[in-house]
């Protein structure tokens, strides 16, 4: 490639952060201006994204090195196959956020929409980095941003829940830190290519540290990702943030699944010696602990964007075995199952937000409360639910069976089929009960002095937003094998580290020892 | 006492002071403890590079540039960027923190004061 072709790997990056900070200049011009430039930059975001993509397909990995530097020396982006499905994944996201904010949330405060592309730039940057210090500046990036979107419109319930989630990211940072500063002091690099040739030709006497450091950087993650002990800060959260942030945070929970996939399969992947794979038995405990415990939450929440809270860190489970199984088809089914789930709950958490709106209780699951029902509602809800608990014909069904289909081959299968099915049919209860209780056991005639008897229907963003998330969920249903035959490719990708080590270090070879 | 003993010494008191506060009720003690805690991983940071007195990071005529001559640069620059990222967060937390007081009534970090 030549010209400014050669400069798509770092262009995801780029767009969003020349769109926030102009937005940032700009933000006291009107909102229907800011709106369209900031839906403008996603929609030139998801072109970028896409041309990334067809550049994967052509050569296998992208790798960018910023300044041209060496990759010793300078910071090196690389674009694998599963870095342009979590684009891919992210973009119709943000259009839908961007879309359902449009609606009056981004009315708010005079900042949404500057947040919001600083806040995909984080993303962006975390998926395509390959380097641990700047994996933490985006995630510093992002999770700055994500405070923002959390406290806009703030009220005390939301900064109350805002003030718990920065602390622990920040506590989480600070242990990244620790973590990056280990792994420097015995492996001197963070290249994660570097580092994986070096973990390769490992002595013996530094592994532990090595294998600390890793624990450590699991920690950080598993917070990212709500894994079992760790979740605890996630359905709460997400219950007191506004839909649009909800439906970005829904992506959040998947990055942390992605540094897990990304960092752990190409430091300890098959090659690493006695490090190969020494997180994954935990990892698959843990996920099906989490998926557990997850459904019981989402069985006992008190309110509908709790219950989906819940939803939301169970997928995240179910995701966590399917890595902790440790092969590839079952790697290439979590994967699937990854972008069918985080459809199903950003959709979902729009519902919420429309359901809270027409209810005259809000979405609070614990008393009978007026409301009204247009069929649409009732229909989406029966929709999403299906969805989201994994019924045929859905995605999510064809995920899990597919997960169920390959755990033959580790013996662990007992467990999973268990957790999976139980947890599926938990999570339907959940949905169910609340389906009831909001739907069916309303009053039948909402009084007419309730505000809530005659909401405004959903504005045209919103409608087209949702929209947007059924169609990708239909799309996840209608087109499986496409689809299934481009994770089973990026499993593929994943399991061969040297392939990566080749196509970073290949220019300018260094050698593969430790220089102390 | 070595230098390293000192050093490492003073990362865990850091550490452990910073903790402790963290486990504090109160918004203002969780931000102190914060930032005695972000001080002491960037102290670790900075330690990761090897203590090397009496070496700079700057390249010099007629010495060769090996690491053994020179103190390592990239833990000093990483240092740098995790001080800036600290005192940004901890400056969003104050103000946080402010409003969360003027919001809820109360400096506790759940927004209420606990039932006696």
């Amino acid at each position: 490639m030549s010209g400014m072709a050669s400069h798509i790997a770092v262009l995801p990056v780029i767009v969003p952060l020349l769109a926030g900070a102009t937005l940032v200049v700009l933000h006291r011009s009107p909102l229907a201006f800011r709106r369209a430039l900031s839906l403008l930059a996603t929609l030139v975001l998801g072109l970028v994204v896409l041309g990334l993509g067809l550049a994967v397909e052509h050569q296998g990995l992208v790798v960018y090195q910023l300044g041209n530097w060496p990759s010793f020396a300078g910071i090196v982006l690389l674009a694998d196959r599963l870095a342009v499905l979590m684009l891919g994944l992210l973009v119709p996201l943000a259009l839908a956020s961007q879309l359902f904010a449009s609606g009056g949330d981004d009315a708010r405060g005079a900042h949404f929409h500057a947040l919001f592309q600083f806040q995909l730039m984080g993303l962006c940057g975390a998926f395509l980095t390959h380097d641990l210090f700047n994996l933490f500046v985006f995630f510093e990036v992002l999770l700055a941003a994500s405070y923002g979107l959390l406290l806009h419109g703030q009220g005390g319930e939301r900064l109350r829940q805002g003030l718990h989630y920065v602390v622990l990211n920040l506590v989480a940072s600070a242990l990244f830190l620790v973590a990056v500063g280990v792994l420097y002091s015995v492996l001197g690099t963070l290249n994660l290519a570097e580092l994986s040739a070096r973990i390769v030709v490992l002595p013996e006497a530094q592994r532990s540290l090595v294998e600390a450091g890793g624990w450590l950087l699991l920690i950080v993650f598993a917070l990212k990702a709500a894994l079992l002990p760790l979740y605890f800060w996630l359905p709460r959260t997400y219950a007191s943030a506004s839909a649009p942030a909800a439906i970005l945070f829904a992506i959040m929970t998947k990055l942390g699944i992605y540094a897990v996939i990304r960092v752990y399969g190409l430091l300890f992947g098959p090659d690493a010696g006695a490090l190969a794979g020494f997180v994954q038995p935990l990892l698959f405990w843990a996920g099906a602990g989490t998926a557990t415990l997850a459904a019981l939450g989402a069985l006992a929440s008190p309110t509908l964007r709790g219950l989906l809270g819940y939803l939301v860190v169970g997928s995240a489970g179910v995701l966590f075995m399917a890595i902790g199984l440790g092969t590839d088809v079952g790697l290439a089914a979590g994967l699937y199952y990854l972008i069918h789930s985080t459809l199903a709950a950003a959709a979902f958490f729009l519902l919420g937000d429309w359901v809270r709106r027409h209810r005259d209780g809000g979405d609070a699951l614990g008393r009978v409360a007026a409301m009204a029902r247009p069929a649409w509602l009732g229909g989406f809800f029966v929709l999403l639910a299906m969805a989201a608990a994994g019924l045929p014909p859905f995605g999510g069904f064809l995920g899990k069976s597919l997960l169920l289909a390959y755990a033959e081959p580790t013996g662990a299968t007992v467990v999973l089929w268990g957790v999976v099915l139980g947890t599926s049919l938990l999570n339907l209860l959940a949905l169910a009960r609340a389906g009831s209780r909001l739907f069916w056991q309303a009053p039948a005639v909402a009084t007419a002095r309730n505000a809530a008897a005659h909401p405004p229907s959903p504005a045209l963003g919103e409608r087209v937003a949702m929209l947007m998330l059924v169609f990708g969920l239909i799309v996840t249903t209608v087109m499986p094998s496409d689809l299934a035959r481009y994770v089973a490719g990026s499993a593929a990708q994943l399991s061969e580290p040297a392939t990566y080590r080749e196509a970073v270090l290949g220019r300018d070879p260094l050698p593969t020892t430790v220089p102390r | 006492m070595s230098l390293e003993f000192l050093f490492a010494s003073g990362i865990g008191v850091l550490a452990a002071g910073g903790f402790w506060l963290l486990l504090r009720a109160r918004t203002f003690d969780v931000i102190l403890g914060l930032t005695l805690l972000s001080y002491a991983v960037n102290l670790f940071l900075f330690a990761a590079g090897r203590l090397a007195p009496g070496r700079t990071p700057l390249l010099k005529d007629g010495v060769a540039p090996l690491l053994a001559n020179y103190s390592d640069p990239l833990p000093q620059a990483l240092v740098l960027t995790a001080i800036v990222i600290s005192m940004a967060m901890t400056a969003v937390l104050l103000v946080m923190a402010v409003q969360a007081r003027v919001a809820n009534g109360s400096d506790h970090i759940d927004g209420r004061e606990p039932r006696a």
